[in-house]
């Protein structure tokens, strides 16, 4: 019989402990086939941040170095600079990167620092049980925005891409998403851009997922997408924010 | 071997350089902001990298990269950038990397000021970050020795694969003194077949962590980290001592205070007061048993720092009560001076021991 789909050899056969339609599994696999396909498996370490995506650790067949909260372009920085012709990517989630980890994604960004980072926005925490994040909409109900996120307590969600538009230092800025097939094949090619712009050694590469937490949003997975495309792209346009020249 | 006058934080940087590391990953404070001077010149030469973090979290995690990749690294700071740096230790304690941290410490809490304290021993030597960890702790008393001990620091680090942290003040770090400089030579460093470097270059998946969801696995990870801290504590304990013959009274001293207890304790003997002193050079692991020993054979220690009395809850912990031990110290940034230190032997001497 012939094989027509199978795991890409850098994902682990192991089962992913995430929640049923939850679209994290989508965003590994998707970077598991870049990764086959650029054929750098054996020259890539990546770094597993903290969030609901600790255990990527145990999925990714690479080497995997697990940062503290929010620092894993810090880790990556340290790491680049001893082995920089190794390919580094970090995989954080929306608190993970735009809360606690703020300083280091910027700065890292701001260097140019030439390291992969793909970002999980899925206007939540997750892995703490739903707490409102910097990604959290307008009027999103969370577990400590009871009432929906208003702007006199809460303030504004940070649009992370827009933000790091003007650092020289950032190479490739897009945003993509996971709630669709056609949606899953743009991620992809935009994934794979992202880790071809730091080969080249362009510089900084981010890769916003738009990412469902059914869980957390209390939808189920075929709801959570809706959602997802109803609510999260309006305020998270799609696209290519910043390329290279020699992309463009 | 050269003989030259260098100072302190020159020291620090060279000894860095000679013991084959080649990355610093540093934010800007006083009094450590000299070191970062000498290595941003330094490093480069020796085909290395000084890189000027965003702030010390991000200067520990940049180090905690490196260690993971099998790099001899180094960081180092003062009192309110050590305290931000205190989550990284514990993860790089956890996931077992090796890198050195030097803290001149500063007067504190708080913003404090810059002047000379070793009030951060606590902080050191019991786990200033979260979980059951230690960091060996070395402090250094003369220019020469930190030259030597911050190469120390590294091969310890890279044997035990834990974080290594070389304490000492303002003072210590502009002191310029003679120092013996061995010719450079090439060393050979530890091969780290551990290092998360890409799976061409080495077999198998390395995997740098330290999160175990399942407490049945953290508790295996646990013990195997206390068995490497009682290893440390038989093997690295350094001490140092001074007039200990005929002594009923010792001073207990580290770092910059011990300097000063040097001549007190001449001082004293000239007026015949029998003073020796006992100088911790490795605060973890702390000589416990040295000091157990001389312990059963003195009335009773004076434990001199420049802090509110850290050091001499060890002293204590060791002397198991057999003799008092006492405290003086000064504060905020404040140097003792020997002439107080004298008169504080001497009052304790002629009675008062007895308060
Ligand atoms: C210093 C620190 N603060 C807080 C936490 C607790 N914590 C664990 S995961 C997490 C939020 C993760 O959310 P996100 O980055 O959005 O990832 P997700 O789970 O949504 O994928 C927090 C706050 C921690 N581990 N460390
Ligand atoms: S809590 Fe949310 S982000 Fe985490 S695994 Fe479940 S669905 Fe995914
Ligand atoms: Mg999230």
């Amino acid at each position: 019989m012939k094989k027509v789909f199978t795991r890409p050899k850098t994902l682990k056969d192991v089962a992913y402990h995430y929640c049923p339609g939850c679209t994290h599994g989508i965003a590994h696999r998707l970077i598991a086939e870049v990764i086959d396909e650029l054929g750098i498996q054996n020259t890539t370490i990546g770094m597993t941040s903290v969030g609901c995506s600790v255990f990527t650790m145990e999925y990714f067949d690479m080497d995997m170095v697990q940062a503290s909260h929010g620092r894993a372009p810090a880790v990556a920085t340290g790491i680049k600079r001893v082995l920089p012709d190794r390919i580094i990517f970090t995989y954080q989630g929306d608190g993970d990167l735009a809360a606690i980890g703020t300083g280091e994604f910027v700065h890292a960004a701001a260097r140019g620092e030439n390291i992969t980072v793909i970002f999980i926005n899925n206007a939540v925490y997750g892995m703490t049980g739903g707490q409102m994040a910097p990604t959290t909409l307008m009027g999103q109900v969370t577990k400590t925005t009871p009432f929906g996120r208003s702007k006199e307590v809460n303030g504004f969600p940070v649009k992370v891409c827009e933000m790091l538009t003007p650092l020289e230092g950032a190479a490739y800025l897009a945003r993509v998403s996971v709630h669709s097939p056609k949606s899953i094949i743009q991620a992809k090619k935009v994934i794979k851009k992202s880790f071809e712009v730091q080969m080249e050694g362009l510089g900084f590469s981010l890769v916003e997922v738009l990412s469902t937490c059914p869980t957390n949003w209390g939808l189920s997975p075929l709801e959570s997408v809706k959602w997802l495309e109803d609510n999260m792209i309006p305020y998270y346009p799609l696209g290519e924010f910043k390329k290279p020249g020699v992309l463009a | 071997m050269t003989r030259l006058l260098m100072k302190g934080t020159d020291a620090i940087g060279e000894a860095a350089v000679r013991a084959g590391c080649r990355y610093f990953f540093g934010y800007p404070i006083t009094p450590q902001s000299e070191l970062t001077h000498y290595l941003a010149r330094r490093l480069p030469e020796v085909g290395g990298l000084y890189l000027q973090a965003e702030s010390e979290v991000a200067s520990i995690n940049m180090v905690y990269g490196a260690a993971g990749a099998g790099a001899r690294v180094m960081t180092a700071s003062s009192g309110p950038g050590i305290s931000l740096m205190q989550e990284g230790f514990s993860y790089m304690a956890g996931a077992e990397l090796p890198c050195v941290a030097v803290n001149l410490m500063r007067g504190g809490p708080g913003l404090g000021n810059i002047a000379p304290s070793q009030a951060d021993y606590f902080q050191a030597t019991k786990g200033g970050g979260h979980g059951d960890y230690h960091m060996i702790v070395l402090a250094p008393n003369s220019v020469q020795e930190i030259l030597d001990y911050t190469q120390k620091a590294f091969d310890l680090a890279d044997q035990y694969r834990n974080p290594v942290m070389v304490m000492a003040d303002g003072i210590m770090a502009q002191m310029m003194e003679p120092v013996e400089l061995e010719e450079e030579r090439n060393i050979e460093l530890p091969a780290k077949p551990w290092a998360a470097t890409g799976m061409a270059y080495h077999q198998g998946r390395n995997v740098i962590n330290s999160c175990y969801v399942i407490p049945e696995e953290m508790e295996v990870v646990n013990l195997r980290l206390e068995k490497k801290y009682q290893q440390i504590r038989q093997n690295e304990p350094l001490c140092d001592s001074y007039l200990l013959e005929g002594a009923e009274i010792v001073l207990v001293a580290f770092g910059t205070a011990s300097r000063l207890c040097r001549s007190v304790v001449d001082k004293a003997r000239q007026r015949g007061i029998p003073v020796g002193m006992i100088r911790p050079i490795t605060l973890w692991p702390f000589p416990y048993d040295f000091i157990e020993d001389i312990a059963g054979r003195v009335k009773w220690m004076l434990a001199v720092e420049m802090n509110m009395g850290q050091m001499q809850e060890d002293v204590q912990l060791a002397v198991k009560g057999k003799i008092p031990v006492y405290h003086y110290g000064r504060l905020g940034g404040m140097v003792p001076v020997a002439r107080d230190i004298l008169e504080e032997v001497v009052k304790l001497y002629n009675g008062g021991a007895l308060r």
